[in-house]
């Protein structure tokens, strides 16, 4: 710092006292620029310390150098301290240049205290109560959405040429192709570890070929829609939240239904629908991609032959199982759909607003996709699947 | 206003480009310490390009730009970063930070580069307020809270926060009822004669740059192709100044100016 062509010599702000005849004089000198606010504000915080008695103040001006903004305010702010009435401070050597800087500077006024809210313990009782009250807001614009998409839907099936058939290949391209390699992935994986720590603990007491048995309930029921589900929460659901999120903040929703389009129809039935129609094939490429994984374990950790694994899980497995897992894809990807979507209108002004319901959208749609299972599984076990 | 002519932005022989496309293409201009220099030139031209070259968002070809004296190319990072804390920049569409209230978005520049009291940074942020014609009591909205004329004081506020020399500004009453747009153009006018500014205005307004600025500088195929005062631009024979400055719309406006 301070090594450039300009600031060669650095001068020194100063604030020197004096007393004359009336009272105490303060010389201001040097440059009172931003550039040394800090220094400033010691200056004159030591300087509004001056006792004055019934003296009149003198404020001289004329040995500044260089006044800005800053240096402007200092002084008004010392000639505001020292004002009593019928003893104005006067401000003395000012040149024309700044004199109209002055009379800016004299004209700013703050704004009246805002009282600020105390927290007491009742404040926070309330700040909880409200907090809690308002994620109930998810459901109600949770059921508003899903009424707004079932009226959307009966005037597609009654105007079919009005339906978005592109948007709705785009999406399904973009939430389901695209999402192929990472669910292979993480379901393959999954398949694996289930069957190694089955082996692993089953075996120590002779059990060891019931792994099938665990493998084929828990990846069919539950695990893969389940996986898949949270997956495609994080990386579709997420998406679509900040796609409508951002059309919000710039009025494209607005500039829609100006046109007399329900951006429910052209924006998120197709959202909501590719959603439906990539989830239970992602499902099912999942389950079956985790029983290969943990086969693939039986045979070269478990030393299973695949004929064996095979006709074991031919066996124990029916073809409920299977359903079971699937039934629930699509209404899994209903839920994810139309949280990210409540979210994605819910976005205002700020780019801070964004982020927060796109975080909400995550957090909401991976809690509720677990409550639906919890309700799917009670269901299932009272019709006896 | 102008009290020497020492050019305070001298660009000389500049060329940039995007790929194939040279956009400037060896343009010369000086702006003089203290003046109002209004930037005109059709849409596309690349006077947008010429001020985001100059406070360095877009790399150069080649040329020259010294500010304040000093090359921006040797300068160093330092001495870079120096005088951008002496100029500052009004973007068009404000470009404040949405997540900030409007007291946060001025107090931002000066927080990161000065260790003043919270008091201090509460009175400068009162006094910007003022100074751009807005109540203090704004200081604690949002940007998402305020109309389109406020969201460009506040641009201009947070602009001023460190009292530049130099002022950029991007048609800064573009967007603005005719009402708006001649309270600012007095409003940097005023500014401009009472912190001894130096004011660069890329704008298409007619009455701008008919009551604000000083001299006008003419873009047209990558080049200045006319420097003057208002004066000058209606006298010249230049196809297109003939066009922009006698055109249906500066018509009415120059009778009244002138009877």
């Amino acid at each position: 710092m301070g090594k450039t062509h300009s600031m060669a010599v650095e001068a020194k702000p100063a604030l020197d006292q004096a007393t004359y005849s009336d009272g105490v004089a303060l010389r201001a000198s040097g440059p009172w620029t931003a550039r040394n606010a800090p220094s400033l504000e010691q200056l004159v915080l030591v300087a509004e310390k001056i006792a004055v008695g019934k003296g009149r103040v003198l404020i001289d001006v004329s040995r500044v150098s260089n006044l800005d903004t800053f240096g402007a305010w200092f002084i008004e702010r010392l000639r505001r301290n020292f004002a009593k009435p019928g003893l104005e401070p006067r401000i003395m050597g000012l040149s024309d240049n700044y004199s109209t800087l002055f009379e800016e500077v004299r004209k700013v006024q703050e704004p009246p205290p805002v009282a600020k809210e105390r927290v007491t313990p009742f404040v926070l009782l309330d700040r909880i109560g409200r907090a809690i009250a308002g994620t109930g807001n998810i459901l109600v614009g949770l059921s508003a959405m899903f009424g707004a998409l079932m009226v959307a839907t009966w005037w597609v099936i009654r105007h079919p040429r009005s339906f978005r058939f592109t948007s709705l290949v785009h999406h399904i391209e973009q939430t389901g192709w695209r999402a192929v390699p990472i669910i292979l992935l993480i379901t393959f994986l999954i398949g694996c570890i289930i069957t190694q720590q089955g082996i692993f603990h089953f075996s120590k007491f002779g059990a060891g070929v019931f792994v099938v048995d665990m493998l084929g309930v828990l990846v069919l029921r539950e695990l893969g829609v389940l996986i898949v589900a949270i997956m495609i929460a994080g990386r579709s659901g997420s998406s679509y939240t900040a796609e409508l999120g951002s059309m919000k903040m710039r009025e494209e929703i607005d500039a829609l239904r100006t046109m007399g389009f329900d951006p429910i129809e052209v924006l998120i039935l197709p959202r909501v629908l590719a959603l439906m129609i990539a989830l239970p094939m992602l499902t099912f490429l999942g389950d079956i991609t985790a029983l290969w994984g943990g086969g693939l374990v039986a045979q070269f950790y478990g030393g299973m032959q695949p004929a064996a694994f095979l006709s074991r899980l031919r066996e124990v497995i029916t073809i409920d199982h299977f359903i079971v897992g699937m039934v629930k894809a699509p209404f899994m990807a209903l839920l994810i759909g139309m949280v990210a979507c409540v979210e994605g209108l819910a976005v205002e002004g700020s780019s801070e607003s964004l982020g927060q319901h796109t975080t909400a959208s995550v957090v909401y749609s991976i809690f509720l996709v677990i409550v639906l299972d919890g309700v799917f599984a009670i269901f299932f076990a009272s019709i006896g699947m | 206003m102008a009290t020497a002519n020492d050019p305070i932005i001298s660009v000389s022989n500049l060329t940039v480009g995007f790929g194939e496309r040279l956009v400037l293409n060896g343009l010369n201009l000086d702006v003089r310490r203290g003046e109002i220099l209004g930037f005109v030139g059709a849409s596309g031209a690349g006077k947008s390009v010429l001020t985001r070259t100059i406070i360095g968002l877009m790399p150069k070809r080649s040329g020259r730009i010294e500010v304040m004296g000093v090359d921006l190319d040797t300068v160093g990072e330092e001495g870079r970063r120096e005088i951008e804390r002496r100029w500052g920049v009004l973007f068009q569409h404000g470009a404040l930070f949405s997540s900030l209230s409007v007291r946060e978005n001025i107090q931002f520049p000066v927080r990161e580069l000065m260790n003043l009291s919270d008091r201090v940074l509460d009175e400068m942020t009162y006094a910007k307020l003022t100074m751009v014609g807005l109540k203090p009591e704004v200081a604690d909205r949002y940007p998402s809270q305020l109309s389109g004329g406020m969201i460009k004081r506040v641009a201009l506020a947070r602009a001023l926060a460190l009292d530049p020399e130099i002022v950029f500004l991007d048609e800064p009453t573009s967007g603005l009822d005719p009402i708006g747009a001649g309270d600012f153009d007095d409003l940097v006018r005023t500014l401009q004669r009472t912190l001894g500014l130096t004011v660069f205005m890329v704008t298409h307004d007619l009455d701008s740059l008919y009551t604000a600025c000083d001299r006008i500088a003419v873009l047209g195929d990558g080049k200045v192709i006319a420097v003057g005062t208002m004066d000058d631009m209606l006298a010249s024979r230049h196809p297109w100044l003939q066009s922009y400055f006698h055109g249906k719309r500066a018509r009415g406006l120059i009778k009244s100016g002138r009877s």
